[in-house]
């Protein structure tokens, strides 16, 4: 039998990708000095998990970091041994070792051997320290009488636990008796052994050491089971031996993961794991290990699918994954029936309703079906925004040891939705906002008590929807930014800057390209380069970025985006004969202009005075080079617009509606247009230009300079 | 011209198409359809011989009118102007010609290479020259027209 691996290898990656970022989170999650023991046991079976499947596919090297990892963590978890904030940082780093080895099976870069020997070894040390029943224990495990098992593996699994002692033979009719000296716990003996064989047959004691802790109710063989867990009575122990290691459920949560696996015929690769999977010669017993565990999980799932979800908030076992271009597609072909309906419901509006009542009816449940489709759709691209909060902890809590800074890291709203597009190209300007409020922003512990705040600082990370978009906060209580020292450096780079400037204005400065305020470059920041990256990424999603500081009490950065890259709420617009769409969330307000309000500025153009604000007045058939079918601006209508901080009035003939409207790419095709962010196609199947506010906002400065915008009235 | 001799054991099939007097070939490859130019979105700002974009079933796909750009034929838009919609280096594009005529194969041996002048075409763009009976075909290379910085049509080119 030959089965491509490759599907399953690739799906093993992804899972233990996913198993060590839940492994990090957790761990930086963890009250290293009293650690909640649902905690410590997500931890190790995220652990379990990425051995099981490293197992099953064969990287033997993964197993084994896995392994000694696994068993540390487990004995933390049995309280056998203290957890301590060394151990966290070296589990941290076996995280990262494991990631570079996984890496490095996909042929992506080699695994740092050293760093591996490394982890390795610092784990075996706590491993060993922590272990003072060091001195080995005589442990019986019988075999109760019946077929014969995988002989070979199991002795092998034996040794790896400890010395065997002494051993029996057994057949149908007499049991096999194994005696080794080991210094592990009998619990975890069981546990690796019953992989191979039926754990109902297994019995196991702690043959001739006899522990004062229980010793009292050792007089039968499963004293053990009391010592590891003392919830599950003994009799437990024999009929569900895992279950005395996990409490209750744990157990049984990987296996719907590995769905395929179970599918593919190979059966129950999962809970065969490495030491006994090459060696097919005896499948019975394991077949009948399958067998009994997952009727177990049959009954188990009804009653304990609602405490098996909620604990672990777990939504992988639910979901399939499927290809980023298939959503794509599917998303493609709603956008297309969303635009064939809207053609048809134009067109049936011609029809006389009374004739053609039927038609009328299954046109408007069209309607109701088709955006309801739409929004179905669009929601499989949703993910919550925690795929990029997740990496933070870590990076701020390395950063914050680099800098010498105390820091907490808050997070607020991780499960807001946004389109995965945006998920992915997130991901770096938030890297450069952390870093920066890290680097620059925050205090050190001595400098913050000498300005009587807490040692520790703050930093913030909140998303939530406001309106149509949703807005991201990266906010720290530091320093905030330093007015005078940007406008010096602005100056000194020959920016057209006044000391009269709002802030606002100031603060938008440090996206300039090169911009870097920082007295001294440290390999964390002060290149200036990020914060011109950080705009730029924003604008490319059609966001933008805000800024809000006072010095002493902190900045807040809010980056504002759509909720999605395909689909935006817009208005369209009328210019000489052309119709355009402008994105409602550049729109402020639009009104009627008065002949008084618009001044004219000596070859500048006309400004507008809005309620005491004088706005450039920009045209839109002047920029776009249009017949004008307007005489007098009172004819039009001027749309007051915002984009990064600067406001400009544009206008246009006339306002035509407000529409969702499908977005496009122009450069697909075709080229990048100056103004013109995208393109769309309305209901009668014309195209339509969506509006770059941001870069008619920058066309009108060229036409007024800046300095003349922000003078009030 | 070298490109088009290798191959020579197929020959090309080639769509031809007439701009004012000339006719002119192309890869019958690249060609993806002929449709009728309708409902064309102008752009602004953009140069005169780019009419504007169209919905493709969906994709926006520019329409550049080839009669302008090589001052040919005479400029009218009606049910009967044509837009043969072709595929280049990854782009779907338009070209409005006078009229598509047919589809013919030319051997290796009916190609003739082009004289330094002759047409409204830079001789960069064209392959060669064909003759079939009494007709004499301006093979052009249709990807290295549309991409070209005359074009203004890929923004490599054009920034």
């Amino acid at each position: 039998m030959t089965i491509d691996m490759s599907q399953f290898i690739a799906v093993f990656f992804d899972e233990a990708a996913e198993h060590l970022a839940s492994l990090e989170a957790l761990l930086l999650k963890l009250n290293v000095a009293n650690p909640d023991a649902e905690e410590l046991n997500a931890i190790f079976r995220a652990a379990h998990s990425i051995k099981g499947g490293a197992a099953t596919f064969g990287f033997s090297d993964l197993t084994e970091v896995t392994h000694i990892l696994e068993n540390l963590l487990d004995r933390i978890r049995k309280h056998e041994t203290v957890l301590r904030p060394e151990m966290v940082d070296v589990f941290l780093r076996t995280g990262d070792v494991l990631q570079d080895m996984l890496a490095a099976h996909r042929g992506q870069g080699d695994a740092d051997a050293e760093a591996i020997v490394q982890v390795t070894r610092e784990l075996a040390q706590f491993s060993n320290e922590d272990n003072p029943a060091s001195s080995n224990e005589r442990i019986s495990i019988e075999i109760a009488a019946g077929d014969e098992f995988d002989m070979a593996a199991l002795l092998r699994e034996l040794t790896s636990h400890g010395e065997i002692i002494d051993y029996e033979h057994g057949d149908n009719a007499r049991p096999w008796r194994f005696r080794i000296d080991s210094t592990q716990m009998s619990a975890s003996i069981l546990d690796s052994i019953s992989f191979l064989i039926n754990p109902e047959r297994i019995s196991i004691s702690e043959g001739e050491e006899s522990d004062a802790g229980y010793g009292l109710f050792t007089p039968a063989e499963k004293s053990e089971s009391t010592s590891a867990d003392e919830a599950y009575g003994f009799f437990e122990q024999i009929t569900k031996p895992e279950e005395t290691t996990n409490d209750g459920y744990g157990f049984f949560e990987p296996l719907p993961v590995k769905k395929d696996a179970l599918v593919e015929g190979e059966g129950f690769g999962f809970f065969v794991p490495a030491e006994s999977l090459p060696i097919r010669e005896t499948v019975v017993p394991q077949a009948e290990v399958a067998v009994t565990l997952v009727s177990e999980l049959n009954r188990r799932s009804g009653d304990r699918v609602a405490a098996d979800r909620a604990p672990a908030g777990d939504k992988s076992d639910t979901s399939i994954r499927v290809s980023v271009e298939k959503v794509d597609q599917l998303l493609n072909l709603v956008g297309e029936l969303v635009i064939t309906q809207s053609m048809l419901a134009q067109n049936a509006l011609q029809l006389d309703p009374v004739l053609h009542e039927k038609l009328l009816s299954g046109v408007a449940q069209l309607e109701r079906n088709t955006r309801e489709l739409q929004e179905s759709v669009m929601s499989i691209r949703m993910m919550p925004i925690s795929f990029v909060f997740n990496r933070y902890p870590r990076l701020v809590r390395d950063l914050a040891g680099k800098l010498n800074k105390q820091v907490e890291l808050r997070m607020i709203g991780e499960n807001t939705e946004l389109d995965k597009g945006f998920i992915e190209k997130l991901s770096d300007p938030m890297t450069h906002l952390v870093r920066n409020s890290l680097d620059h922003g925050l205090e050190t512990p001595e400098v913050r008590l000498a300005k009587g705040k807490p040692a520790q600082g703050n930093l913030t990370l909140k998303a939530f929807h406001q309106g149509g978009n949703i807005v991201i906060e990266v906010s720290d209580d530091g320093a905030g930014l330093n007015r005078e020292r940007i406008l010096a450096k602005a100056k000194e780079r020959g920016f057209n800057v006044s000391d009269s400037m709002p802030d606002s204005e100031v603060w938008m400065l440090i996206f300039e390209a090169g911009f870097s305020t920082a007295a001294e470059v440290t390999d964390v920041s002060g290149r200036g380069v990020g914060m011109d990256v950080v705009r730029k990424n924003i604008q490319s999603m059609g966001g933008r970025v805000e800024i809000q500081s006072m010095a002493g009490v902190g900045s807040t950065i809010s980056v504002r985006l759509p909720l999605t890259l395909a689909i935006l709420d817009g208005m369209s617009i009328a210019a000489s004969d052309e119709l355009y769409i402008i994105p409602l969330t550049f729109i402020i307000e639009s009104l009627q202009p008065r002949v008084i309000d618009i001044k004219g500025m000596a070859g500048r153009g006309n400004v507008i005075n809005v309620r005491g604000e004088y706005l450039p007045l920009i045209a839109l058939y002047e920029i776009f080079n249009l017949p004008s079918k307007v005489n007098s601006f009172e004819e039009g209508i001027a749309i007051i617009l915002e984009a990064e901080g600067q406001k400009i009035a544009l206008f246009v003939d006339n306002l035509l509606g407000q529409h969702q409207v499908v977005v496009k790419n122009l450069e697909t095709n075709y080229r990048r247009v100056p103004g013109v962010a995208g393109a769309t196609i309305m209901g009668d199947g014309h195209v339509a230009f969506i509006l770059d506010v941001a870069a008619l906002v920058q066309m009108a400065q060229q036409i007024s300079p800046p300095n003349l915008i922000p003078v009030a009235a | 011209m070298d490109a088009l001799m290798k191959d020579d054991d197929a020959n090309r099939e080639l769509l031809v198409f007439a701009l004012g007097k000339e006719e002119y070939g192309i890869d019958i490859l690249k060609v993806q359809e002929i449709r009728g130019y309708d409902a064309v979105t102008g752009i602004a700002n953009a140069p005169n011989f780019i009419k504007g974009v169209i919905n493709l079933r969906g994709n926006i796909v520019p329409i550049v009118d080839l009669r302008i750009k090589f001052s040919l034929g005479n400029v009218v838009y009606d049910q009967f102007t044509v837009v043969i919609i072709i595929n280049v280096s990854q782009r779907t594009m338009g070209i409005v010609v006078d009229g598509v005529s047919d589809v013919m194969t030319l051997a290796t041996d009916q190609l003739r290479a082009a004289p330094e002048f002759g047409s409204a075409l830079d001789t960069a763009y064209i392959l060669g020259l064909g003759t079939v009976e009494d007709r004499m075909i301006i093979l052009v290379d249709i990807e290295k027209l549309m991409t070209s910085a005359d074009m203004a049509l890929v923004e490599a080119v054009a920034a």
